[in-house]
Parts: C-alpha cells; structure tokens; sequence
C-alpha cells in the first residue's frame, strides 16, 4: 500500500469540509476502495475516515419507510431487517462473505455502482431515495452507467430511504469465485406498480427491465414472465458468460425472484 | 506517523505507524503476532482473519487506524495460557482440519464467528459461512467436520469425500 494521509472527523460537517480538496476521498467499509488502491486503480492522497461520523450511522423506522444510515454495514441491515423488509435483509446478508459484510456499507456500494454489486438492483428496484449532505435523490436519477453516479465532487451519501413494498425478493446468480451477481434481479411491488431491477448483467451498470414490470403489474406471477428475457444487446460478455447466456439468466432470475416475492 | 492504541486478545497496545498499516501488518509486524496469515493481501482467501470487536473481519482489508479503541481477538488469544487448545482448535486437530495449516488461523477465527453467531449450525449454514476462507489443502470436508463437532454435533453424517 502506497503512503496516504487517513483523516478521522466525528461530525459530518468536518468530514464534508475535508472532503474540499481534490486530492481526497472518502473511506467507507474499505472493502473495495483499499483492494483498488493497493492495485493503484484508485490512488487518493487523503483518506476521509467515515466510520466515525455518528450522524451516518444507525438504522431508523419510520411510517412505511426504512431509513438506512450510510455507513450502517451489509451484516447490520440483514440483522436488523431481517422482520421489517426480509428481501432487503436477504440481499445484503448474502454480499460477498461474512467478514466482507462486516465492514462493507451501503453507502459505499451505492457510491461505488460496481455493474456487478447488489445493493444498486436493489436500491432501483426499491425506489430508493439516496439522501446525501446536499438533497434527495431518487434512485431513478442516481444511477450512471458502471461506476458512475450522479454524486458530485466532495458530496457524499448520508442515508438511503426505502418505502417498504408489499412484496419484494432478490434472486442472484453468484459468479462463484467472486460473490458479485454474474446475474441479479431485485423486484418489488407497491400496490399495482412493480418495479424491476437488474444488475451484474448490462454494460451499463444496473437498469430496469421495463418489459417485466409492465407483464407483472397485471398479474404478479413468475407465469407472467414466462419466455421473456432482455435483449442481448448491450449485456455483459466475459469469460464466465456470454451476453446471451446473461440475457437468459435475467429472464431466469426475475422468475425466481417474482416466485418468492408472491409466494 | 500517528498513534494509535486498541486491545489485542486482552492486552492494551500502544504504536505510532504510518496511516496507510493494515491491520494484519500492525499485528505481524509491530506485535510481532504472526498466527495472523496473509494469503491473497485483497480480500479473498480468508487466512487473516481476526475479529474487531467481536466481529469476524479480514484483516488485510482494514487499516490499523480504524480500529482505534476497539478489541481485537486473533488466534494467538485461543489457546489457554498454559497451551491448552480451544474447543475448535481441539476439533481441527480431532478431524483432521487442516494440512499445511496456511489458512487455518482465518478458519478457526471465522468458526469461532460463526458458532457466537449460531450455535448449531447446519452442514449447509458451515459451507455457507465459509465462503471468505479458502484452503488449497483439506477439500474442506473434515474443516466442516471440525465445526460441527466443535459445536456437540453428531458428525458421522458428514460426506467423507
Ligand atoms: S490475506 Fe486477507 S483475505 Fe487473503
Ligand atoms: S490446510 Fe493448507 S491451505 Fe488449508
């Protein structure tokens, strides 16, 4: 690891004014950003510490809604959801292994938008709203293409709000020696409006399957998505599958997921 | 330079290191405790793992400077003074847990995690857990037998190959 400067604020306040320069970035659960730095993808000069900053932390209930503290970790939200929004719970206690859950927060998945990472299917296909120290967004605006998001320089993700659904699930194809989802489908209802959301699939980071939602709304059943799958166009191609094969599995994996959620 | 303290396996230590020490180099290097193994140095293979306050981590992975203040527990705290092994080291050694040994230390830790969290874990639920901890040795088998039986499982049931 190459020399860095790690900075320790208490309040959000001094951790937005560290974040004023260039040369630093912030540092969640690590579990991505040190790997990356170690490989000098990402080589920052300072270190914006967040684990200290109380006002990031902690898991909040409110009327229909659950309001989740950016730094609050993948082993902390599936504990504590695991009765009040089980698909949630169930997506973030199966990310990588335990000891990565530890450490790993939603804050820094979100931020990250790995193509491959749960937590974006299912902040989209939850409707989230990514609270930040400056305003609301919904995930329907926050999502770039892959490891982009619509985070400005030095603003930072404070909270992620989720509207609880009536039904949701996550069903995920593990690509085995990472963990990350070679295929992952989160879907939620709320009332008559479903929403579908895919990751780990497209060259374009997370998206919803629009086709999908609109077969569910009417009938939420996995019957309902029975033949269908995403265009080809556009999916991931690698050495553990092809766009097609990719195509297929969203198709396979929104069934699931839709079987469980209405079950 | 900045100073930072914490708790290893109940004893108070104190070090000034450079901010970007890991975890694992703070214990193998300055406390001189090296039950702590590096395998991968990228998060995958488990064999550093230690736990910060009661929670598995890969030490690897964290830098010495979060762990300020915390209590941190690696291998070297779970034998007796007196070299009596733990329940789980007793079970690894029982069963045949471990070859080469490289990664047994994150084992042991991530089991020890795993019967705090679960007391008696099913086959299913001990693969599951160790999917952050990789041996090129064993094939696994007699490192899930290990755990149950750690756990006062029956293990007879368990596959042999
Ligand atoms: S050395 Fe830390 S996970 Fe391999
Ligand atoms: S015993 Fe050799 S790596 Fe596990």
């Amino acid at each position: 690891m190459y020399e860095v400067i790690i900075t320790r604020p208490r309040t959000l306040a001094e951790a937005i004014d560290l974040l004023g320069s260039d040369e630093s970035q912030p540092l969640a659960g690590g579990q991505t950003l040190i790997p990356t730095m170690k490989q000098r993808l990402a080589a920052p000069e300072t270190l914006v510490s967040l684990s200290g900053v109380k006002e990031l932390a902690g898991i909040t209930r409110g009327d229909g809604e659950i309001t989740i503290g950016a730094t609050a970790t993948h082993a902390e939200v599936a504990r504590e959801l695991a009765d009040s929004y089980p698909a949630l719970a169930a997506l973030a206690g199966n990310i990588g292994d335990p000891a990565v859950r530890n450490r790993g927060t939603i804050g820094g998945s979100l931020a990250n938008n790995d193509p491959a990472a749960d937590y974006p299917a299912g902040a989209l296909g939850g409707n989230a709203t990514i609270i930040t120290n400056d305003r609301e967004i919904p995930a329907d605006q926050f999502f770039g293409g892959m490891f982009t998001t619509a985070l400005l320089e030095g603003e930072i993700i404070t909270a992620v709000k989720f509207p609880l659904p009536d039904a949701a699930a996550y069903a995920k194809f593990d690509q085995p020696a990472s963990r990350f989802a070679l295929a992952g489908v989160f879907v939620a209802r709320f009332g008559d409006v479903v929403r579908v959301a895919v990751t780990g699939a497209s060259e374009e980071g997370v998206f919803r399957w629009e086709a999908a939602e609109q077969a569910l709304s009417g009938d939420f059943s996995a019957a309902a998505l029975d033949g269908m799958k995403p265009d080809a166009v556009g999916m991931i191609g690698d050495l553990h599958g092809s766009p097609e094969y990719r195509a297929h599995l969203v198709g396979v994996m929104a069934r699931r997921a839709v079987a469980v959620a209405a079950g | 330079m900045t100073e930072v303290s914490m708790t290893v396996n109940g004893r108070p230590v104190r070090a000034d290191v450079p901010d970007n020490t890991l975890l694992a180099d703070f214990l193998r290097e300055n406390l001189e405790l090296t039950g702590t193994h590096v395998g991968c140095d990228t998060a995958q293979c488990g064999a550093c793992v230690v736990h910060v306050n009661g929670r598995a981590v890969k030490s690897c992975n964290i830098f010495a400077l979060e762990c300020e203040g915390a209590e941190v527990a690696t291998i070297e705290g779970e034998a007796a003074p007196d070299g009596t092994l733990s329940a789980i080291q007793q079970a690894f050694q029982d069963h045949h847990g471990l070859q080469c040994g490289f990664c047994t230390p994150g084992m042991v830790m991530s089991a020890k995690a795993l019967l705090a969290e679960n007391p008696e874990p099913t086959e299913a639920e001990i693969r599951a857990y160790l999917k952050g901890n990789i041996c090129r040795c064993t094939g696994y088998h007699n490192i899930v037998r290990a755990i149950m039986a750690a756990s006062g499982q029956d293990v007879s049931n368990i596959a042999a190959e």
